[in-house]
């Protein structure tokens, strides 16, 4: 996991008001003491094999309040919330849900550090579900590729996807369109828990 | 359990792959549902559950997305939701775990949706749906399956976390099986059927994807089954549309059709292949319907 | 009017430093009835005590107040002192200025107001108090052990060594317990068998032991010094005193495919047996379960369908019409050594706080065992001869993982406790698999290391330099078959890397647990049990062998997780306790419990059910004529714990508790 040669630079005592694992603990009530580092999570990971960090050193790096490190790893973004590691803790902790949370947290503290194939999908996604209150997955897709740049993977698969029926031309939009609108609105203003 | 009751009636949350990716899903529910008595009530203007883009980014809009649906449910004076799709089904249960568990949220919710909540809305899976129909099924399977073998592949999100779903085993699940039974074909013991197929990040992470099937369909092919259960789009999404390419990878060119559960049972009601959309498919399905003699469809090879 | 004297303590610093001690001592002096008030550094000090004899004879003094620690600290020191000065000690009292005050408050001058509230609490309530006088009840010098493993061996030798009888109950047919199964022990490899069957033979010999095995504890009754204790001898479908242990019924039993308890699966016993050769008593029993001519008469089969057993026994000892019997002891202290039974992983749990683990197949995975069976698997006397071998196709495992924690330290399957024995006993496993299977590989997963104790660190590197064992920081997952071998997928967290490995088989270092039926027992008993069933001593320090009901004792690990060393010395501290207590024919203890008084008694027994020990019998109070005028309740002095429910309950005020009586407290409130 260490990766620089400074020494940690440790914060004396107790988790203050802006640690992270303050913070954590404010927006999902899971305190990240309750970790005892046994790495069952990481054990079942189906992602571990690609992550820097593994999921058991998140939660170490959130103990020892290494914001910048574990705000910046890529690692947050490759968590497919399989619940594995939530499902077999021994502490009844929710690793899931502590990571969905820093993800959170990045996206409003500086959306920058996430990887431009992730936001892209995710914004992709969610401006679908503002424009028509469904997912439209020819525009989906579309719009993925344009804003990750990742332009011809996938486009073999196209005539396949239309020969199937699978892939609708146009979007159809919700009646009640104004509804999500307004839940978009008003989640994008109200701070989380 | 309902079973051998009159008919039932539950609300239908169909989620958007069932309208395109995974129109066969659809067709298939839609297929048997009569002859189970079954009566699916599509909830009037549903939208999206905002499944893991809306989880991973913003907490209060993975609970307001599917409790706005919740709230129409109850106005439509539903008890119980059906979610065909893993995914929504764990979004919409989570959302209604979080309604009735967690006061804070609930009440930043309902005013976002400027609505309050009616009563409490079951979720229902495909799986927690029909395993409560067993008997029905096991009267209605008609068309022998010939001791068909088959691995029920369950994914992540079906039974668990165990606190949300509050059904079936989350470590040793026997619900699909209990189905696949009932329809008269042969579960087979293997060791992958919690494994993630990668869910969501079939665009933005295929190589993860192609990893990840590749284990899953390795363990399945091993254990001698026929075919691959599934019960949630994106799972047949990464495993059959994405076969071809975990198949090049792994130098296996041994074909695994992967088959929604309804479609099963209404292979087992005699129900036409066409009628439950495996003509959709992209593993040709053809060889795996001549082994219980279920007629044919017409098969394009992927390009 | 009374003659109180008050004697306020500084305890050094601890008082003095938050409470004006001067000022306390002269306010009590402006009281009513205080004729003497004064203020010392150390009241507990020989000077301090001199103060107050002095002052108890120079002002014939009829109460004393001192205001210092806890009660719980020095009563004894200042009643004895008291009554040094020929004052009854029952008319000195103290009061807490010190834990109720000094020590939580930080204003000086609050703190000082408080102190006296308290200390005139205590001069109100005193000039109540009467003299009253210990009570003695008589011991019955015999004790009681339950359960006989090595602990409840060890505290019955050493009570009979003692000089007093003992008798030793056992609810399997042997004694002995899970060490009988052991094969070495940590952390000096002496094999375990070798070192226990002498006690066990002494146990046997042993003029002043009563051994009961096959026996089981019904009902409880009586306390300290007088317990009354019924046992149920269970029908073992032999004649004791005609068995001579020739094993001829147990060669002859055609049913040999039953899976022994005794190697826990792994062996196969008859229907008729003696669970190792060791046994003692070496006098076989029949599992009626298993049994042909049982099977038979249960379906109502007309014939005897076998009695191989009956016809081979020369001497008629088979009784296959035996019944339980019960026989009554009369004990005066009670040890319970009832042992541990190990946590299975399985889904189905006795209770509902407990979880299985599904990760790891809930135990139907073939060749994942737990600790116990491989100690069978090592044991020179177990079902392979002592070959490391597959339970599932008798291959010698070159690769074993050993799982620690499992249960243990885990909130989610509901024991978060650590179960103290696992990291040693696992060391331990590797290096005998080591010493078995030369070109094995031994892969360990655990937590933490916990090996405190004498010589025990360095058994575990032992294991670890010198066995070559793999130690891998982390848990596992999941254990999943694969192919004949178990997929153990788990983590290295000290590299941060996740791990993949494929075992010959896998050996789960299993919680340890309280025996099952320990809360019923502990009910009998009037015991308190965690939450868990481990028993509860009465002080976690200071009085870690005994428990809240006086005269019952406890030792080993059905007080919590403890290895063999730990449970030796935990039952002779329990002997030693009980040889105490039997060193004087009657036993002395304070008055301070509840009296009736019997003219105002109306029988309505409210006291009888709600007193939590039983305290309060039925009492015919008759004419001279012996004529019934009516029953009312008495309290049983050795049984009657001063808690003072039935004075709280009582409605027409008949019994009270002395030294707490209604007048004294109520003239305690009315000073604050």
């Amino acid at each position: 996991m260490s990766t620089s040669s400074q020494p940690l630079a440790l914060s004396a005592g107790t988790p203050h008001n802006r640690s992270l694992s303050a913070q954590i603990l404010d927006v999902t009530g899971l305190d990240p003491a309750r970790c005892y580092q046994c790495g069952k999570c990481s054990a079942g990971c189906p992602m571990a094999s690609e992550m820097d960090l593994k999921t058991h050193e998140i939660i170490r790096l959130l103990q020892l309040d290494m914001r910048e490190r574990l705000l910046a790893s890529e690692s947050i973004w490759m968590c497919l919330t399989c619940e594995t590691c939530t499902t077999r803790c021994p502490n009844v902790f929710d690793p899931a849900a502590v990571i969905d949370a820093l993800r959170e947290i990045v996206l409003r503290e500086n959306p920058g550090l996430v990887p431009r194939r992730i936001s892209a999908f995710h914004s992709a996604f969610l401006d679908q579900i503002r424009a028509n209150g469904r997912v439209f997955e020819f525009g989906l897709v579309a719009s993925y590729k344009l804003r990750s740049g990742a332009l011809f993977a996938d486009v073999d698969s196209v005539p396949g996807m239309l020969a199937r029926g699978k892939l609708a031309l146009a979007p159809r939009r919700i009646e009640a369109i104004q509804d999500i609108r307004r839940i978009f609105e008003q989640c994008a203003m109200e701070r989380p828990r | 359990m309902r079973n051998g009751e009159a008919a039932m009636k539950v609300g239908y949350f169909p989620g958007c792959s069932l309208h395109a990716t995974a129109r066969e899903y659809e067709e298939s529910l839609k297929a048997i549902a009569p002859a189970l008595d079954l009566q699916l009530e599509e909830i009037r203007d549903w939208a999206c559950c905002g499944a893991t883009s809306a989880h991973s980014t913003n907490h209060l809009l993975s609970v307001a997305l599917p409790a706005r649906t919740l709230v129409l449910a109850a106005r439509q004076n539903l008890d119980r939701v059906f979610a065909p799709c893993a995914a929504c089904y764990n979004r919409l249960a989570s959302a209604q775990h979080a309604i009735e568990h967690d006061k804070k949220v609930a009440s930043q919710v309902e005013s976002i949706l400027g609505a309050s909540f009616g009563h409490p809305i079951g979720v229902l899976s495909i799986a927690q749906l029909l395993s409560e129909m067993t008997d029905r099924i096991r009267s209605k399977a008609i068309v022998p399956l010939k001791e068909l073998k088959v691995a029920c592949y369950y994914g992540c999100l079906l039974v668990r976390p165990p606190e949300i779903c509050r059904f079936d085993d989350p470590e040793a699940p026997t619900s699909l099986e209990s189905i696949v039974t009932a329809a008269g074909a042969v579960p087979v013991k293997w060791d992958k059927a919690l494994e993630c197929c990668g869910g969501g990040f079939s665009l933005s992470r295929t190589a993860s994807v192609v990893r990840l099937g590749r284990s899953i369909l390795r363990s399945a092919k091993d254990s001698g089954a026929q075919a691959l259960i599934v019960a949630c789009p994106m799972c047949h999404s990464n495993l059959d549309f994405r076969q071809r390419a975990i198949n090049r990878s792994a130098g296996d060119d041994r074909p695994m059709p992967v088959l929604f559960i309804s479609q099963l049972v209404g292979l087992s009601m005699g129900l036409d292949p066409v009628r439950l959309g495996l003509n959709r498919h992209f593993v040709n399905p053809q060889p795996f319907l001549s082994t219980i003699s279920a007629g044919r469809v017409e098969h394009r090879e992927q390009a | 009017m009374s003659r109180i004297g008050v004697f306020i303590c500084h305890c050094g610093e601890n008082i003095g430093r938050t409470v004006d001690c001067a000022q306390v001592a002269q306010a009590m002096g402006e009281l009513p009835g205080v004729v003497h008030s004064v203020d010392y550094k150390y009241m507990c000090s020989d000077p301090g005590q001199a103060l107050i004899k002095q002052a108890i004879k120079e002002h014939n003094l009829d109460g004393v107040v001192v205001g210092a620690c806890s009660p719980h600290m020095h009563e004894k020191t200042f009643r004895k002192a008291a009554a040094a000065a020929g004052l009854n000690p029952y008319l000195c009292e103290m009061a807490n200025i010190r834990e109720h005050c000094s020590w939580i408050h930080e204003d000086r001058a609050e703190a000082t107001e408080k102190a006296k509230g308290l200390v005139r609490f205590i001069v109100e309530k005193i000039k109540y108090n009467r003299p009253l006088s210990n009570i003695f009840i008589p011991v019955n010098r015999r004790a009681l052990v339950i359960g006989g493993g090595i602990a409840g061996i060890q505290a019955a030798l050493d009570i009979a060594d003692g000089g007093r009888e003992v008798i030793l109950v056992e609810k399997e047919s042997s004694i002995g317990g899970h060490m009988s199964q052991l094969s070495e022990t940590f952390p000096t490899l002496d094999c375990s068998q070798c070192i226990l069957t002498p006690r066990m033979v002494e146990v046997a010999q042993h003029p002043r032991i009563k051994l009961l095995a096959y026996s089981e504890v019904e009902s409880v009754d009586g306390y300290i010094g007088n317990f009354e204790v019924k046992i149920r001898q269970k029908a073992r479908s032999i004649d004791v005193s005609k068995c001579n242990g020739c094993g001829e019924c147990t060669k002859n039993c055609p049913n040999k495919k039953i899976p022994s308890e005794f190697e826990q699966g792994l062996g196969f016993r008859t229907a008729i047996y003696v669970p190792f050769p060791q046994a003692v008593p070496n006098i076989p029993v029949l599992d009626r379960d298993n049994c042909a001519l049982f099977k038979g008469r249960a379906k109502g089969v007309k014939k005897q369908v076998c009695g191989k057993c009956a016809t081979v026994c020369g001497r008629r000892a088979i009784d296959f019409d035996q019944q339980d019997s019960f026989i009554t002891e009369k004990v005066g202290a009670i040890i319970v050594a009832t042992g541990y039974q190990l946590y299975w992983i399985g889904k189905e749990q006795e209770s509902e706080i407990l979880h299985g683990y599904g990760e790891y197949g809930y135990g139907t995975i073939p060749d994942v065992i737990d600790g116990l069976q491989f100690e069978r698997l090592a044991s020179a006397s177990g079902p392979t001869g002592g070959k490391i071998l597959r339970p599932s196709d008798g291959k010698e495992p070159k690769k074993i993982v050993f799982l620690q924690c499992i249960g243990s330290r885990d909130r989610a399957k509901g024991m978060e406790y650590c179960s103290k024995i696992c990291c040693m006993y696992v060391a331990k496993h590797t290096m005998l698999y080591h010493h078995k299977v030369h070109d094995g590989k031994a892969i360990v997963f655990y937590m933490d290391i916990r090996a405190g104790g004498k010589g025990y660190d360095e058994f575990v590197r032992r294991a670890i330099e010198e066995s070559h064992a793999l130690y891998l920081r982390g848990r596992v997952s999941s254990l999943t078959r694969n192919g004949d071998t178990i997929r153990v997928q788990g983590v290295d967290t000290l590299s941060g890397e996740p791990v993949s490995i494929d075992a010959d088989m896998v050996v789960l270092a299993t919680a340890m647990r309280p025996q099952p039926g320990i809360t019923s027992l502990a009910q009998k008993l009037s015991v308190s049990y965690d939450l868990h069933g481990f028993l509860n001593e009465a002080h976690p320090k200071l009085r870690p062998v005994e428990t809240n009901t006086a005269g019952i004792f406890v030792a080993g690990a059905c007080q919590a997780p403890r290895d063999i060393p730990d449970s030796v010395a935990m039952a002779s501290a329990t002997a030693s306790k009980v040889l105490g207590l039997f060193s004087n024919e009657q036993l002395e203890r304070e008055p301070l419990i509840a009296r009736v008084d019997r003219q105002t008694c109306t029988g309505c027994f409210h006291c009888e059910r709600v007193c939590p020990y039983g305290a309060v019998e039925r009492f015919e109070v008759k004419d001279r004529k012996g004529n019934l005028i009516k029953v009312i309740a008495e309290v049983n002095q050795g049984v009657c714990q001063g808690c003072g429910t039935c004075q709280a309950t009582c409605p027409s005020k008949s019994i009270e508790l002395d030294g707490f009586t209604d007048e004294q407290i109520f003239a305690a409130v009315n000073a604050l």
